[in-house]
């Protein structure tokens, strides 16, 4: 019964920090770049926000199954395929949870005055240096939010982890599919300890990215 | 003549119009004067690396900052300008000392210590060294700025109109130091300004920019008592500007006779190199006009001028009169003329009152057109 909790938990964790290390870059080149077609980038890393997960889930179970492209190379590497396995789950919940993350960093990142940017260049700053001195550090508030919201939209997914992971207890069946897999069993008594678990952490987590941004807030005022 | 510290060739297209500046610099203070929108910000810009040039070269020293020619566009970094506008931009959430020692954080660490005490002690801001910019003054501010800034010891001294946003003794307090640290260490200085009066104390050269193209280049005095040109000379504080036709030359008095465009109204202006029946322009300041309620007799200036006062505005500091003058009966030549408040009082003067004007011959400057 912890044990699907602990693997939402795992894999919110896993996902959220991956796109973290992924979805930084990608925030950064959308937040400062000047190219032209940055708009269609734009739309496709917001495309899972508007895509049903069954949607999503379908195309990836296509490439990630023992007969996709990324599926065969990962059976090839691995010797196991990515469709229904952990390792799956965390590719389409990078995928499904990309917006949640890129969106605030690339908004955080956006509204750190520029001028500050120009000044620590005409102070002999490299861009590296400029990255984590100053942007990063004002635009952290918004990067915690990316992180937090993409963690729990993690820890909600339903669909995909359905599609993908199918429903195998102990390796794919997280918390929220254990609570739809108990409703249908009628066992209401768990799905709802199950339901308060998720609502609590949630709200915590949420509870905690307010706390930490009015505490900068007031350290800068 | 050693090479210059500074030069800059510089074309660029800005919406407005073609930036096309050539100039020099030494190891001097050089105010870069003109209007909003002339430019001036956008040839710092250039220098500093923050936008490139469409064509030219710009060298600092025996260093190659930007050259179309030979593909060279220095980044911001290596270029070791400062620059400071009228924005502090000091990090928020780093300390004062923090901000400060920011430019040096490729020293060691004793090195780098030892150079942002010595800054923060001369800049008198060592009290301020653990405070967030947010919880110190825009004077404060900008003398954090100021020093973070020098302390990196720039080959070129950039500043966009730095001072502006403060108070008269603030900015005495921080031109000194400023001053001061450019005499020590002998690097050029551009200084952006569009004040008049700015431009006169701080430097013995001053470019004036319009339209982005150098117009003038030399002694304040020079610059801004002989105006080239009438957007010039407006801006430069000659409220009066006239066309007028030249009707008689007095080489041997050193003078001549102009007549106001449109009007029958005669001044006497210095001689300059003009023919007879040929158009001039005139400027006058209107602080170099005298005003008496009634003729001045047994006096040298040679234009008196008969006129009624239109106006009277109270402007920050001084009065503005607006003049109606003419030779006969018609008065139909506005002048404004500045006095100070004390002078209005004491003459008790008012609206619709007949007055007569002083003009001196040489208070009234030609324009080239």
């Amino acid at each position: 019964m912890t044990t699907p909790l602990l693997l939402s938990l795992k894999l919110a964790l896993v996902t959220s920090s991956l796109l973290f290390v992924l979805g930084l870059p990608l925030a950064w080149w959308l937040a400062f770049t000047r190219f032209r077609l940055r708009f269609l980038v734009e739309s496709v890393v917001a495309l899972p926000i508007v895509l049903p997960p069954t949607v999503l889930g379908f195309y990836l179970l296509l490439m990630l199954g023992s007969r996709g492209s990324l599926g065969i190379f990962w059976e090839h590497c691995t010797g196991h395929t990515l469709a229904f396995s952990f390792e799956g789950l965390v590719v389409g919940s990078v995928i499904y949870s990309l917006p949640f993350a890129v969106q605030p960093f690339t908004a955080a990142l956006a509204s750190v005055d520029r001028r500050l940017l120009a000044a620590s260049a005409s102070l002999g700053a490299s861009s590296w240096r400029t990255f984590w001195r100053i942007t990063f550090p004002l635009a952290f508030p918004g990067i915690v939010t990316g992180f937090a919201l993409s963690f729990a939209h993690t820890m909600g997914e339903c669909g995909v982890v359905l599609m993908l992971g199918g429903n195998i207890p102990c390796r794919t069946q997280t918390a929220s599919i254990a609570i739809y897999d108990n409703v249908q069993m009628l066992d209401y008594a768990v799905a709802a300890r199950q339901s308060i678990t998720l609502l609590g952490i949630s709200f915590a987590l949420l509870l905690l990215i307010n706390a930490l941004n009015r505490k900068r807030n007031w350290r800068l005022q | 003549m050693s090479t210059p510290a500074l030069q800059v060739e510089i074309q660029l297209a800005l919406p407005q119009f073609q930036l096309a500046c050539n100039f020099q610099a030494r190891r001097e203070v050089v105010v870069l004067f003109g209007g909003s929108g002339a430019g001036k910000t956008s040839v710092l810009d250039c220098i500093a690396g923050f936008r490139a040039p469409q064509q030219g070269r710009i060298m600092l020293g025996e260093r190659v900052l930007f050259s179309r020619e030979s593909a060279v566009n220095l980044p911001v970094r290596q270029r070791r300008i400062g620059y400071l506008s009228q924005q502090p931009a000091l990090f928020p959430h780093l300390s004062v000392r923090q901000n400060i020692e920011y430019g040096l954080l490729d020293l060691e660490r004793s090195e780098r210590n030892a150079r942002v005490d010595a800054i923060l002690e001369r800049f008198r801001i060592a009290a301020l060294a653990a405070s967030r910019p947010a919880a110190i003054s825009g004077g404060e501010q900008q003398r954090v700025a100021l020093a973070r800034t020098l302390v990196c010891e720039p080959e070129l001294l950039l500043l966009d109109e730095p001072l502006s946003a403060l108070d008269l003794a603030l900015k005495s307090l921080l031109l000194e130091a400023l001053f001061d640290w450019q005499r020590e260490r002998a690097v050029p200085m551009l200084y952006v300004t569009h004040e008049q009066t700015e431009a006169y104390s701080l430097s013995s050269r001053v470019l004036v920019v319009e339209a982005g193209r150098v117009v003038a280049d030399g002694e304040p005095q020079q610059v801004f008592n002989a105006p080239l040109r009438r957007e010039q000379a407006a801006l430069s504080g000659y409220e009066n500007l006239f066309d007028a036709v030249v009707v008689e030359t007095h080489p041997a008095l050193g003078t001549m006779t102009c007549r106001v465009a449109g009007t029958d109204l005669l001044l006497e202006a210095p001689l300059a190199k003009k023919a007879e029946g040929e158009a001039a322009s005139l400027a006058v300041r209107a602080g170099d006009i005298l005003v008496a309620t009634v003729r001045p007799s047994g006096i040298s200036a040679r234009n008196v001028l008969k006129g009624r006062i239109q106006s009277i505005e109270d402007r920050a500091g001084m009065v503005e009169l607006r003049v109606l003058c003419g030779a006969g009966d018609a008065l139909e030549t506005a002048f404004l003329v500045h006095i100070t408040r004390g002078a209005l009082q004491n003459l008790g003067l008012q609206a619709e009152q007949s007055v007569w004007l002083i003009l001196k011959t040489h208070s009234i400057q030609f324009l080239r057109s």
